[in-house]
């Protein structure tokens, strides 16, 4: 970790990032990711990564229960659609702020433990949401079917200027609608700020001292600081912005539902973190987009497309190659995912930006370095 | 009290699935000290040991159903049917038990496997790695079972004379209408067995002793000029295993999917953390301890106080014990703890 | 004896299970000098430190400081009132570099045990980076400033870890054993580091093994065997009390 940019450069990431996210629907067309759906998903997972980032990226704790708080943000938005307004406004304000007390909640007891220990308590307070969410909490999350809009929502604020439709109303902006491109670019803005903010942590003196937190927490406590606080902290920030993408789903798609909240969808985000690299400040929105960006490609694939491509091979080969491959895709995008998972965590613990950095460092001093298993990695205290 | 007592077996058994995964994960982390996320998936493949060696059993050919004589009618019989008659029935219909020949060669291999060719690479690497690399190879486990079985659960029946239920209630004095699923006390009783004998081999056996001195001290008994490697192996397949074995037996309680193992496997964690990080006692104890906390909370009676309490129990109940007694029921002193 | 007591260790008593570490220990530090604690491995030089930051509970008696009581807070408690510690292994920041080891304690100075400062960029915080490139060339380290702590020799990450307390100016520094695995030049480096900290005033507890290193700084020495402090003086004194040449390598010079 290098001494922090200047706030000049500073500056200058933040142009170039908001230049880049932006012309996102232009530079992204080549490789046929440059539809509204998809390019709302690289946003809003972006932002579930960035914030997730500066839990585990900066301080060390891995949170196994990040999806609770996704969910409690998708719930908050639809309700605040169902009941207030379809406006995504303070349906993303209510869902961000409800995370947030949710997260002080579940901080404040998981924080009292490190390592593992914290792993599996985060990890038992998403199950139990997501539990409670399927069983007695049916009133609010409507259970298995999931909270969806309906014709006899009171919609309060937008009854007392608009006479009701006839279908079900869309979320809207003040008025421009939530679907679509308007759609993506709500989420991309919100996307620079929450990056923009990410960035400020990173550079700030609190984000070193959350630094030093995972370098060495004892040297921490007798070098004068509390650290309970600062991870709290922390905690709250990442939970928000896990808080503020669930909300952001609801906004562009108004329902919500239990699996959002499911230890695999919190399995995700981490997964999204490691492939892009932890603790980096690009990283976790390269690997939400990588992600994301395969999961739409690979799962579209059937064993047809699998025949068309490898139609140049001889046909015994083209029909063993096509039924391997096709154990990876479609149905199977999981197995492509799981296998990810395990070959960065063995070969490249530090995602895809140590992987370039290494590429780069390969191309401009061309000398032969072995990776293997053995990184030299500094085992974690826990 | 009849149903306190239902409530108690039902528990138990339950509880008896939870410590063996518990107990596995345990031995894992006590001797290599790996947090092992895929264990959960080395039960859900003993699971599936049954369903290959079931489907193997069954493969059937078409042939005249003789008892329709009005028509030719046709019915699939399989092939053991054919050629062994009642001998063969018999073998498809004690498929389960069968199956535990079938899965402790494969658990074994499997684990040692596993261990060669990935956990060991992850020794000395942060528990946040090691956590990470077995989730993702859960998730390949998993998927790869989905790909041969479909996503469905595929139903396991218990052998026809044990596929009722046992009349308990005129064993114990409580009446006849006390009655409990014979295979249910055949597994409380099964993974009985199992526990006793994995802690009679680590206490009767110089093999277990030097791995009980590895889980008190690792760096150590690798002084001592112990080959402390294989034996890890050896220990890793053993609890691949016990795993296993647990997967296969449970079956016909509850039939196997492909996530079923991701399910139990949050729940084995809790309990090892309830029993205590590190500790085979506490791991088993807590396994039975949860297994009937979690039965009594589905009563409707305790529902009536507490709504969804049955679906949280456990996890409240680590977060409780987690708090106040943070090394667990009878965590050692100085596992995991910096 | 005008000189004021700044630490004091009363009746202290710590008991692992069934050994006493400490027995009834009673210990003043009188501010602006430099006490050398010394005894065989096992004594309990380790264990007093710890006492004194928080580490561990006594099971009786009390520490002051200044006045204040210590026993019963917290580290972070004690490092606010100005007390900071040198580790036998240095507990450093290895991920981070020079400069950031040097100006999160500087930071823990200024801003007490917390302040969420996460909108301010580290950059604009001239006045904490100069003390921590001051400190870091007073120690010498100026030049690996950008590197990253955990490539430094060993000796290098105990100067580091000296540096990190230093920049918070504490009222007492405790050393364990500052010296420990360096070379002899390594060692003479530190013991004029140390002089010249004494010559600002800054009071010190020092543990340590090397004489020489024992001999060249401590005003007064406190000898600790099986727990008991068994002798105290000025150097010389201690170094002809028999009592002391008995309990440390069964009679040897020392």
């Amino acid at each position: 970790m290098s001494v922090s940019p200047s706030p000049k450069k500073e500056l200058a990431t933040i142009a170039i990032f908001t230049v880049a996210v932006l012309a996102m629907p232009i530079w992204l067309a080549p490789i046929g990711a440059a539809y509204p759906d998809l390019l709302q998903k690289f946003a809003i997972f972006g932002i579930f990564a960035i914030g997730f980032n500066i839990l585990f990226g900066l301080t060390g704790y891995l949170s196994f229960g990040h999806a609770a708080f996704l969910g409690v943000g998708s719930y908050t938005a639809v309700w605040s659609f169902k009941l207030l307004t379809m406006n995504v406004l303070p349906a993303v304000i209510f869902g961000t702020v409800l995370a947030g007390l949710f997260a002080v909640l579940i901080g404040y007891v998981s924080l009292r433990r490190s390592g593992i220990y914290f792993s599996i308590l985060t990890l038992a307070f998403a199950q139990m949401s997501y539990n409670l969410a399927y069983s007695v909490l049916t009133p609010i999350t409507n259970g298995e079917t999931g909270l969806q809009l309906t014709q006899q929502d009171p919609r309060i604020i937008d009854s007392m200027f608009v006479e009701a439709g006839a279908g079900l109303p869309s979320t809207t902006l003040f008025g421009l609608k939530m679907s679509g491109y308007p759609g993506f670019y709500f989420c991309a803005v919100v996307l620079i700020i929450g990056f923009w903010i990410s960035l400020k942590i990173f550079n700030s003196p609190f984000g070193m001292k959350l630094k030093a937190i995972k370098s060495n927490q004892t040297r921490m406590g007798y070098t004068g600081f509390n650290t309970r606080p600062y991870l709290l902290v922390a905690f709250v920030i990442s939970g928000m912005y896990a808080g503020l993408a669930g909300s952001l789903m609801a906004a562009t798609d108004p329902l919500a539902g239990a699996e959002r909240m499911q230890w695999t969808a919190s399995g995700e985000v981490v997964l999204m973190t490691i492939l892009g690299g932890v603790g980096t400040l690009i990283g976790p929105l390269l690997g939400a987009g990588v992600i994301k960006y395969f999961e739409n490609i690979f799962s579209s694939y059937n064993e047809n497309v699998l025949h068309q491509i490898f139609a140049a091979l001889p046909d015994p080969l083209e029909d063993a190659v096509v039924a391997v491959t096709s154990l990876f895709v479609g149905e199977g995008w999981h197995l492509t995912l799981g296998t990810l998972f395990m070959v960065i965590v063995i070969f490249l613990p530090g995602g895809i930006v140590e992987g370039a950095r290494r590429l780069k460092s390969l191309v401009l001093r061309p000398t032969v370095r072995k990776y293997g298993f053995k990184t030299d990695q500094p085992t974690t205290r826990s | 009290m009849d149903a306190i007592f239902l409530q108690i077996l039902n528990g138990l058994d339950k509880g008896g699935a939870y410590a063996l995964i518990a107990l596995g994960l345990t031995l894992v982390f006590g001797t290599l000290g790996v947090v092992n996320f895929a264990h959960g998936a080395l039960f859900m493949m003993g699971a599936f040991c049954v369903v290959t060696l079931q489907k193997v059993l069954t493969i059937a050919k078409r042939v005249k159903d003789p008892s329709v004589t009005f028509f030719d009618a046709y019915k699939e019989q399989p092939y053991l049917e054919i050629w062994f008659g009642d001998t063969g029935r018999a073998i498809i219909d004690y498929v389960v038990p069968i199956s535990i020949l079938l899965a402790i060669p494969i658990m074994l291999i499997v684990g040692v496997a596993m261990e060669r060719g990935l956990i060991r690479y992850f020794y000395k690497r942060a528990h946040a790695d090691q956590i990470l690399v077995t989730f993702g190879l859960a998730i390949v486990l998993q998927e790869i079972i989905k790909s041969f079985f479909g996503a469905n659960p595929i139903p396991v029946s218990a052998p026809h004379v044990v596929a009722g239920s046992a009349a308990i209630g005129s064993l114990v004095g409580l009446g006849d209408a006390v009655v409990y699923p014979w295979w249910r006390l055949i597994y409380l009783l099964f993974s009985g067995v199992v526990i006793f004998g994995v802690f009679a081999f680590l206490q009767y056996t110089t093999y277990g002793m030097v791995v009980r001195a590895g889980m008190a001290d690792r760096e150590t008994v690798g002084l001592l000029g112990i080959n402390i490697q294989r034996r890890f192996t050896i220990v890793f397949g053993l609890a691949t295993v016990v795993a296993g074995l647990a997967g296969v037996m449970y079956t016909p309680v509850l039939p196997p999917d492909y996530h079923m193992g991701m399910e139990f496997l949050v729940l084995s964690f809790v309990v090892v953390v309830v029993g205590g990080m590190g500790s085979l006692g506490g791991a088993v104890t807590a396994g039975f301890l949860l297994g009937v906390l979690q039965s009594f909370s589905s009563m409707t009676e305790v529902k009536a106080i507490i709504p969804g309490i049955d679906q949280i129990i456990i996890y409240l109940v680590a977060v409780v014990i987690l708090l106040v007694r943070p090394r667990g029921l009878m965590g050692r002193k100085g596992v995991m703890e910096s | 004896m005008t000189a004021k007591i700044i630490l004091d260790v009363d009746d202290v008593q710590m008991r692992f299970g069934g050994l006493m570490a400490l027995s009834d220990v009673n210990l003043q530090i009188e501010e602006g000098k430099t006490h050398a604690i010394i005894g065989p491995n096992g004594a309990g030089k380790s264990t007093l430190l710890n006492v004194c930051v928080g580490r561990l509970q006594p099971s009786r008696g009390t520490v002051m400081f200044e006045g204040e009581i210590l026993t019963g807070k917290t580290p972070y408690e004690i490092n606010q009132v100005g007390v900071a510690r040198v580790f036998q292994t240095p507990e450093i920041f290895p991920e981070l570099n020079l400069l950031e080891n040097v100006m999160v304690p500087a930071l823990a100075k200024r801003d007490g045990s917390f302040k969420f400062n996460a909108f301010r960029n580290v950059m604009r915080e001239a006045d904490i980076r100069d003390e921590a490139e001051h400190v870091l060339e007073d120690l010498g380290l100026q030049e690996q400033r950008t590197h990253i702590a955990g490539s430094l020799s060993r000796g290098d990450k105990r100067r580091l870890e000296l540096a990190m307390c230093l920049v918070q100016h504490p009222r007492l520094l405790l050393l364990d054993e500052p010296t420990a695995g360096m070379s002899r030049a390594d060692t003479n480096r530190t013991i004029e580091i140390l002089k010249r900290i004494k010559e600002r005033g800054m009071t010190k507890v020092i543990i340590e093994h090397d004489m020489h290193v024992v001999f060249s700084l401590a005003d007064k020495i406190s000898v600790l065997a099986q727990g008991k402090i068994i002798a105290e003086g000025a150097p010389d004194d201690v170094r002809g009390n028999p009592k002391v040449q008995e309990a440390y390598l069964g009679g040897a010079h020392l």
